[in-house]
């Protein structure tokens, strides 16, 4: 196999459900982050969220299917249904073996895992409901995914935090090379349930700011730390073969793809970011001048940030392929969050447009890259590197092309 | 007798939430197996759950293995009850 296409994609984010609303208001700058209701925040350092308004469960999935999962879950089905729908897949056409599914995911279904515990504490083991077995499981997306779908082939899940998102990519690719036609790979997430607001606050890299402009602003001199948000991407990602042979339209290849793992932070050993970029460039067989953007990690805290921009300028020469990172109006959606960025850059490279970081008032001298802010900026695109790095230490990054 | 009837179960089983299936649990539901009628493994589970913690029986996980059939576990929780009351 020369490299997998992809042929649909479906979005969910707090700017906007469905891609096509997602993709308008990300290409105007417009931001999703507020304040999370004051149940899930009261007493927490941390109270502003890419919270995803407008997305009610009951009209997108079966109401037997949302007595049984978790919120992460029902936007990861929902996402799944549009981006087959974008690609004009329909899974009983096809062998169901050869139709697999992998999805991230970094905290699982903890908002459904919290009304059990919640029951279980307040009135004992008999009125935990059976599905809490399955619905808190990190597979659980895609064991969901694969049921309603039929899609019986390879199957799984990865767990590196924001790196999962790409991940899938790389773990879809293998599935492809050896007998799938389509995987559905990306992933989804919502972690604002009370629990999972705990889990986060103690990570130190929370932004605490109480005002949303300007609350996640990546790469500024007054960077304060990243924003939660929830939501996603799911992607059909097809054998080349399989799309011609159907005529899809192909939105993009998958060039390249890496990972790699950083040291302990107590050994002071330098991360491994900079080799990640650099494998997945050799994996695309493309050299640094062949990129023409760079969707980066953009954690907001400022050492990471240096770390992140001197990768880059190590890898492209100060001030080299334009940096922009649009999570600033989505917050960060963990496992969701390489997933998106990866859509966006499709779209990019569809419009040949590069969208907006927005929030960042003072970008800091320290780092020497051409961060796009504020406004989207046409661009001539051939290729774009999407960077992820999941806490405890995973790298990972994708190249994708235009067809 | 009567104490548990197919219309509890109906009840219960709606409240479990696997309806919205092709199946009608008001139609002649009674010998047709749960997997049958859309309710997997974990809906009996759960089904077996509810029904203990409104009736206030325990009815054990080798029973559930044996109500294959709406009309089989109504059977054995009516009978359940009445043991229960007559003692």
């Amino acid at each position: 196999m020369t490299r997998p296409a992809f042929t649909g994609l479906g979005v969910l984010a707090a700017n906007g459900v469905g891609a096509a609303a997602w993709w308008r208001n990300t290409l105007d700058g417009v931001s999703g982050i507020g304040p999370v209701d004051a149940y899930r925040t009261a007493g927490f350092p941390a109270t502003l969220a890419g919270a995803v308004p407008d997305f009610d469960p009951v009209a997108h999935v079966p109401a037997r299917l949302v007595t049984q999962t978790d919120r992460w879950t029902q936007m990861a089905l929902a996402a799944t249904d549009w981006a087959l729908a974008d690609a004009g897949i329909e899974p009983d056409r096809y062998d169901p073996y050869r139709l697999g599914v992998v999805t991230g995911s970094a905290s699982g279904g903890n908002e459904f895992g919290q009304r059990e515990i919640g029951r279980l504490w307040q009135r004992g083991p008999g009125a935990v409901g059976a599905y809490q077995s399955i619905a808190w499981f990190y597979a659980a997306s895609t064991g969901q995914i694969s049921i309603k779908n039929g899609l019986k082939g390879p199957c799984g899940v990865l767990v590196t935090e924001q790196a999962a998102g790409l991940d899938a990519l790389g773990q879809a690719r293998r599935m492809l090379r050896d007998d799938a036609d389509v995987v559905l790979a990306g992933g989804t997430e919502a972690a604002l349930s009370p629990y999972a607001w705990v889990c986060q606050q103690t990570n130190g890299w929370l932004s605490t700011a109480r005002e949303p402009a300007g609350a996640y602003a990546p790469f500024d001199v007054a960077a304060c730390g990243y924003v939660p948000g929830e939501g996603g991407a799911l992607l059909v990602v097809e054998h080349p073969d399989a799309a011609r042979r159907r005529g899809a339209p192909v939105l993009g290849y998958l060039d390249g793809y890496a990972a790699t793992f950083d040291p302990a932070v107590h050994t002071g050993r330098t991360d491994n970011l900079r080799r990640c970029i650099d494998a997945a460039l050799a994996d695309a067989r493309c050299a640094p001048v062949d990129v023409d953007v760079v969707f980066a990690d953009a954690l907001a805290v400022p050492d990471r940030d240096l770390a992140e921009a001197r990768a880059l300028a190590e890898v492209f020469g100060p001030g080299g392929a334009p940096v922009t990172a649009p999570k600033s109006m989505t917050g960060r959606l963990y496992s969701g969050g390489g997933a998106l960025d990866v859509a966006a850059a499709l779209l990019a490279l569809r419009d040949q447009v590069i969208p907006p970081t927005t929030g960042v008032a003072r970008l800091d001298p320290r780092y020497p890259i051409d961060l796009v802010r504020d406004a989207a900026r046409p661009a001539r695109l051939r290729r774009a590197l999407v960077v992820a790095r999941g806490g405890g230490g995973f790298n990972a990054a994708v190249v994708l092309s235009q067809p | 007798m009567g104490l548990f009837t197919l219309d509890d179960l109906r009840r219960i089983m709606r409240a479990v939430g696997v309806d919205g299936t092709d199946v009608d649990l008001d139609g002649p539901i009674d010998d047709v197996p749960f997997a049958g009628l859309g309710y997997d493994s974990l809906a009996v589970l759960e089904t077996q759950v509810r029904i203990s913690n409104e009736y206030g029986v325990r009815i054990p996980d080798d029973a559930v293995a044996e109500m294959t059939t709406p009309a089989a576990a109504v059977r054995y929780v009516d009978d359940l009850l009445s043991t229960v009351g007559s003692r």
